[in-house]
């Protein structure tokens, strides 16, 4: 019996090797295929590429193209029509808007969170921060780790009384957008001073490029302080504090406290989904979160391609959400699909 | 002129009689085709063509940037070469933080590189027995090679420490009434730039001018020698001022370098706009600007500013390259002089 069950096998692996083989040397006979081509930001590309991977090997008639060019590459992109979709962190303007040769949809697609590291040496416990204590420090009003509005909030840890480091990116980005919007926010003088964009004329501290020249520079540098994406800091398993949100409670940044904070602000979402949700209601919200869009013509000039982006846009907001959690990307809450699947019921090709 | 010789020979024998520019540039156009060695005018004429595209390709490189800045030349002039405020959500663009960082890091780059390349050059060139003078030199070229974000990575990891840790505190102890050794230091700032540019260049220097030392005639270190001199005199007289235009060259090359390096000096200058006195400071270079904001940059102002930045380096590279070649034309002339 073993003798004859290893016997099968060996068969079937035989099988399996001539059936790959002639499968490489016969000339496919797929049908004709179409490129949909898309260009945008970069803080969903992991996400956005195994989107298009898995949605590929659903329909092998439609492959979708994505190049991480950044986000202001991909509101230029879709505005020109040179790509047939773009994507962004922050959303278009009413300039920009106007400025485009077609009327665009933005469309939610996950969510992602942006949390404070820091160094203090001999210091390991987790900080909480209140939104005046890291408006302060980015603002170069609070300079010392013993600061009472830091100190405050964290009794029982001794903070030491060095100048604090401030560490901002200094590249354009998504997560530098997310950061500003939230200072701007919940400090007028930050909102009035400084404002909010993907880069900005930062009043202290030094610049560094990209996630991982952050976190390299805060860990390098005694006493600093500075931001990186949620995913970021997951992946590479560094410590970050906390953040005390609009209903007073010192929150956690972590994939259901980012998703609360959308379900927080999904009650006052705009049909045309361009909103913030940073210091968003709800008693579990992280107030640092954001969404990410994809940003879609609301008039297909190619019939087919306007097919396959619809398609896989409801397959993105069904079973594309369950890819979300394992990336380490929030999924949306259900009310946010429901009002999507709406909006793209209007996209005509 | 029935039998007429090599163009080139031609036009040095015979004054023509025709001398238009066209002509002078290209005298191989002129004269009877029946007679004319086409091997010869094919070639000329081909690299002659290669040659106009240099300026061709300049004037096109100025023209694209020229016409991709045109909002933010029209909006600030030439208040944007002074302008001090970088600041993309208020729509104020000023170039002079980045213009500053750029020629203080390169500076403070050749300052350290210059002695140091030279030293070694000297050191392969006159000292050194060949058998350790090759695989030196060998290692010093291995060095232009490396790719310049890995400098990156060694300022980050090794460099930033040091500086804050082991080189701060000295300076400081020593210099430290002057004011560009004030302040306090985070490690990364236009001093850990300058000196991660100075290691980046040394190669240029030292093999350009390896090249050059070793090609100075024995017989100029024979005279020297004869006339009794040590072989410090004989270096410093005979043989560095033999070949001070090349030594000079290779300076420039690295300058050039230095003033183009773009990922090395982002990751460790800080990238701060600001105009700071202590070398300590964080600064910004125009090169780090551009490829740290480019792809975010989401109006047009904001993007002509960029790429005005872009204009205003490559009109101080045109600059720099234009008083290195005067420099080298004077000195060339002074030590012909000297020769005779």
């Amino acid at each position: 019996m073993v003798r004859k069950r290893i016997l099968s096998q060996a068969v079937l692996r035989m099988l399996f090797f001539v059936l790959a083989a002639a499968s490489m040397l016969l000339p496919q006979a797929a049908p004709a295929q179409t490129l949909v081509n898309g260009a945008g930001a970069t803080f969903p590309y992991p996400i956005y590429s195994k989107w298009f991977d898995e949605y590929y090997k659903l329909h092998p008639n439609a492959q979708i193209n994505y190049q991480s060019i950044g986000s202001g590459g991909g509101i230029r992109q879709i505005s020109e029509l040179t790509v047939d979709f773009g994507a962004t962190d922050a959303p278009m303007t009413d300039e920009q808007l106007s400025k485009a040769k077609t009327a665009i949809f933005h469309l939610p697609t996950v969510l992602g969170g942006v949390v404070p590291i820091y160094n203090i040496p001999g210091l390991s416990a987790e900080l909480k921060f209140t939104a005046k204590a890291l408006s302060g420090i980015f603002m170069g009003t609070i300079r010392k780790w013993n600061d009472p509005e830091i100190a405050g909030v964290n009794p029982g840890i001794a903070l030491p009384g060095n100048d604090i480091v401030v560490v901002h990116r200094s590249d354009g980005s998504g997560t530098t957008y997310c950061w500003t919007d939230y200072l701007s926010k919940v400090s007028p003088a930050w909102r009035a001073q400084v404002g909010r964009s993907t880069s900005v004329n930062w009043p202290v501290g030094l610049g560094a490029k990209g996630n991982e020249g952050v976190s390299g520079l805060v860990k390098q540098t005694p006493n600093a302080i500075g931001y990186v994406e949620l995913i970021y800091a997951t992946s590479i398993n560094i410590p970050y504090g906390t953040v005390q949100n609009s209903s007073g409670n010192f929150v956690k940044a972590s994939l259901e406290s980012v998703t609360a904070a959308a379900a927080g602000a999904a009650k006052n979402m705009p049909p045309d989904f361009r909103v913030s949700i940073t210091n968003s209601p709800g008693k579990n919200a992280y107030p640092i979160s954001t969404f990410t869009w994809l940003l879609v013509p609301q008039q297909f000039t190619d019939a087919t391609k306007g097919k396959i982006l619809v398609d896989f846009l409801k397959w993105m907001l069904g079973e594309g959400q369950r890819y979300a959690a394992g990336l380490g990307y929030a999924p949306l809450p259900p009310e946010v699909i429901e009002m999507e699947k709406q909006t793209i019921a209007r996209i005509r090709y | 002129m029935t039998d007429r010789p090599h163009p080139q020979n031609a036009e040095a024998l015979l004054p023509q009689p025709r001398t238009g520019w066209l002509l002078r540039l290209a005298p191989s156009l002129g004269g009877p085709f029946r007679e004319a060695n086409w091997g010869d005018r094919a070639l000329h004429i081909l690299t002659l063509g290669f040659a106009l595209s240099s300026f061709a390709l300049t004037a096109l490189i100025a023209l694209a940037l020229y016409r991709n800045s045109i909002l933010s030349i029209e909006k600030f002039g030439l208040r944007f070469l002074w302008g001090t405020t970088w600041d993309p959500v208020f729509e104020q663009f000023g170039a002079l933080p980045f213009l500053f960082g750029t020629l203080v890091s390169s500076g403070i780059a050749l300052l350290i590189a210059f002695p140091l390349g030279l030293g070694v050059a000297i050191f392969l060139s006159e000292l050194a027995p060949r058998w350790l003078s090759d695989p030196i030199a060998f290692l010093i070229e291995l060095l232009a090679a490396v790719p310049s974000v890995v400098y990156g990575l060694i300022g980050i990891f090794v460099l930033v420490p040091w500086v804050r840790d082991d080189l701060t505190p000295v300076l400081k102890k020593t210099l430290g009434f002057l004011p560009i050794f004030s302040g306090p230091s985070y490690g990364v700032g236009m001093l850990t730039a300058g000196i991660l540019l100075a290691v980046m260049v040394v190669p240029f220097i030292t093999s350009l001018s390896r090249e050059v030392l070793m090609a100075v005639p024995a017989s100029q270190r024979e005279a020297a020698l004869a006339l009794g001199a040590t072989r410090w005199e004989t270096t410093r007289m005979a043989v560095v001022p033999y070949a001070r235009s090349g030594v000079m060259g290779s300076m420039f090359l690295a300058l050039a370098r230095a003033l183009g390096e773009t990922m090395a000096v982002t990751m460790v200058i800080g990238n701060r706009p600001e105009i700071a006195a202590s070398l300590f400071a964080p600064g910004y270079s125009m090169a780090a600007v551009i490829a740290n904001e480019f792809t975010e940059a989401t109006y047009d102002l904001y993007l002509h500013a960029l790429v005005e930045i872009g204009l205003v380096l490559f009109a101080v590279t045109i600059v720099v390259n234009a008083l290195a070649r005067l420099l080298i034309l004077a000195v060339a002339r002074k030590s012909a002089e000297v020769q005779v």
